[in-house]
């Protein structure tokens, strides 16, 4: 069978698995839903109290500010579906050994464990944040055409490849370090700056959150897109990083791969 | 030609090297002491395809090692292996799909759902179409006696009925080379003895080669004819099991039941005395003096009864270890 075509087939196994076990634990979606209407609404009633008095976020209107939030939104969504499960499961194959039974298979290793499993329980949080950044894009005067609505969408899959791959990587330090979750649980707390508009903060938090961390390329970025206000130069820029990490992400499991295969009893 | 073929090959771990205590964990933190342990150390061997080898040794004693070293997992950090003509560490899709490691300790099988889920997994992953999948899985199932428990969620599964599965599942994809690391390890005696029937099955009809550690040496007798001993990380014994035992007592044991008891210090002469409970003696006396020292012993003494018999395999074996453990 040709490879692409098994690796589709494949694909469908894992998720048709996945959804399958998933199905097992229906409570998970209460309580997927009831975290997404915390998060969100702390982040509205924030968003309320400083609009509310008249003041601007960084010459950004509530409607453009609502945007980035829709967008933050669904890239929690993508995380809680895709990215959470899978590349959680990194660190526990380490921990059990079972990373042996991936490196048998005659199958790429990191497109294993980045597709093996799926929840649904995120799709209502990519949902309410996609109808959040469309809606208030259209409140914010934001005229759809052919070019926004391309660029939006490259954009927003630039930002999913970014927060995937610098995950990953912090997931394959595990191979290392062995426990490394709490580093995760660093960047997801870095990440969560994302909810706001990249110039709402100091200029040095500002910079670190555009060359370290890319969170601006997560959210302010796709954001601008979508309100058809951004320069041709910082969308090329994104893809670039986007690239860049992803092609950073598969050089730098196959280095830890080295020394797994070296140093693993 | 052979399938497996094992040059001088080698494995050095480095491990941190850490006194106990707070102190000691101070001491780590701040400087790393590290030492290289050989868990392997220049072992050679070659099987020939279709045969069934057992691997023995004590924990710790490099037989996983060097499993993992043949499957690909490891690199040697000396010597080479080549497994179905390719290197194993370079894990090519091509030996991929030719070789299947078990692991008695370790599941493959997804927990929550029936085996077959997993199996389904796997079938796309080796890029079987659905006729094939369904034709194996089936024959398999038969011949690992396994009906409605691949449609029951694993974690629902008893041991033995978890082991069979995840040989199904390692065996889906009909592996030339089958390594298998304890593959009984936690059964019981009836379990162990349907895998052991098994894999001697499926080695006639595949002409699959087999390389098999164990903890119970029950699998090794009833289905490797060679056996490859390892021992502090270097082979000690590559041959039959009769010849390992032969090697490791070059002496046999003679019991005794005599009319009236004598005092041990009588026995000194004959051979190594290893036990004399009153009447009830036995004695160790080496191959080549055996016929001399059994007519001396009938012609010296009021014998009732006298047996002439091997010392237990398992019993050789736990001596070999633990001379080594002490050494």
């Amino acid at each position: 069978m040709a490879g692409p075509l098994r690796y589709w087939r494949t694909l469908k196994r894992f998720w048709g698995s996945a959804l399958a076990s998933q199905m097992e634990y229906q409570i998970n979606l209460l309580i997927e839903v009831l975290a997404m209407v915390g998060n969100l609404g702390g982040s509205l009633l924030l968003l309320w109290l400083i609009y509310g008095r008249g003041q601007s976020l960084g010459g950004w209107s509530l409607e453009a500010a609502l945007v980035v939030l829709g967008i933050y939104t669904l890239l929690d969504g993508v995380s809680s579906t895709l990215l959470r499960p899978n590349l959680g499961a990194i660190v526990t194959h380490v921990q059990q050994g079972t990373l042996d039974f991936v490196l048998l298979k005659p199958i790429d290793s990191q497109f294993w464990l980045s597709s093996r499993t799926i929840s649904p329980w995120g799709l209502p949080e990519i949902a309410t944040g996609l109808v959040l950044a469309i809606g208030a894009a259209l409140h914010a005067g934001a005229r759809p055409g052919v070019a926004t609505i391309l660029g939006g969408a490259l954009m927003l899959a630039s930002s999913v490849v970014i927060l995937y791959s610098l995950w990953f990587v912090l997931a394959t330090t595990s191979i290392w370090f062995v426990k490394t979750w709490n580093v995760t649980e660093v960047l997801r707390a870095a990440l969560s700056a994302g909810r706001y508009p990249i110039s709402a903060f100091p200029a040095g938090l500002r910079t670190l959150f555009t060359v370290v961390l890319p969170v601006a390329f997560l959210t302010t970025v796709p954001a601008e897109a979508i309100l058809g206000r951004s320069s041709g130069s910082w969308l090329l820029l994104s893809l670039a990083v986007a690239t860049g990490s992803l092609l950073f992400s598969c050089w730098f499991w196959r280095l830890a791969l080295r020394d797994y295969t070296s140093a693993s009893s | 030609m052979a399938i497996i073929r094992a040059e001088r090959l080698s494995k050095t771990y480095r491990v941190a090297d850490k006194q106990p205590g707070l102190a000691g964990t101070l001491r780590h933190f701040v400087q790393r002491r590290h030492r290289d342990v050989a868990a392997v150390k220049g072992v050679s061997f070659s099987i020939e395809a279709g045969e069934m080898v057992g691997f023995l040794g004590p924990n710790g004693a490099g037989k996983t090692t060097t499993l993992k070293m043949l499957s690909g997992l490891i690199h040697p950090s000396g010597g080479s292996a080549e497994v179905a003509g390719h290197i194993p560490q370079r894990r090519q899709a091509d030996f991929l799909r030719q070789i299947t490691l078990v692991m008695g300790q370790k599941q493959q099988l997804i927990w929550d759902l029936p085996p077959l889920d997993s199996l389904r997994v796997n079938a796309a992953v080796y890029g079987l179409d659905d006729a094939t999948a369904r034709h194996r899985i089936n024959e398999l199932a038969e011949m690992l006696e396994l009906g409605e428990e691949l449609t029951r969620p694993v974690r629902k599964l008893s041991l033995g009925q978890r082991m069979k599965a995840e040989l199904l599942a390692a065996l889906l994809h009909q592996p030339a080379v089958l390594f298998l690391d304890e593959p009984t390890l936690g059964l019981d005696i009836n379990a162990q003895a349907r895998v052991r029937s098994f894999l001697a099955d499926y080695n006639r009809r595949q002409g699959a080669t087999v390389l098999l550690t164990s903890h119970y040496l029950a699998d090794i007798t009833a289905l490797c004819p060679r056996v490859l001993l390892i021992h502090e990380g270097g082979l000690f014994h590559d041959g039959s099991l009769r010849e390992l035992s032969s090697r490791l007592a070059p002496c046999r044991l003679v019991r005794l039941e005599l009319e009236q008891p004598r005092p041990a210090a009588d026995f000194a002469r004959y051979g190594e005395l290893e036990a004399c409970d009153g009447r009830d003696v036995r004695l160790l006396v080496e191959r080549e003096r055996l016929t001399d020292v059994v007519a001396r012993l009938l012609a010296d003494l009021e014998v009732r009864d006298l047996e002439v018999s091997d010392p237990p395999i398992e019993e050789l074996i736990g001596r070999l270890f633990r001379q080594g453990e002490v050494a």
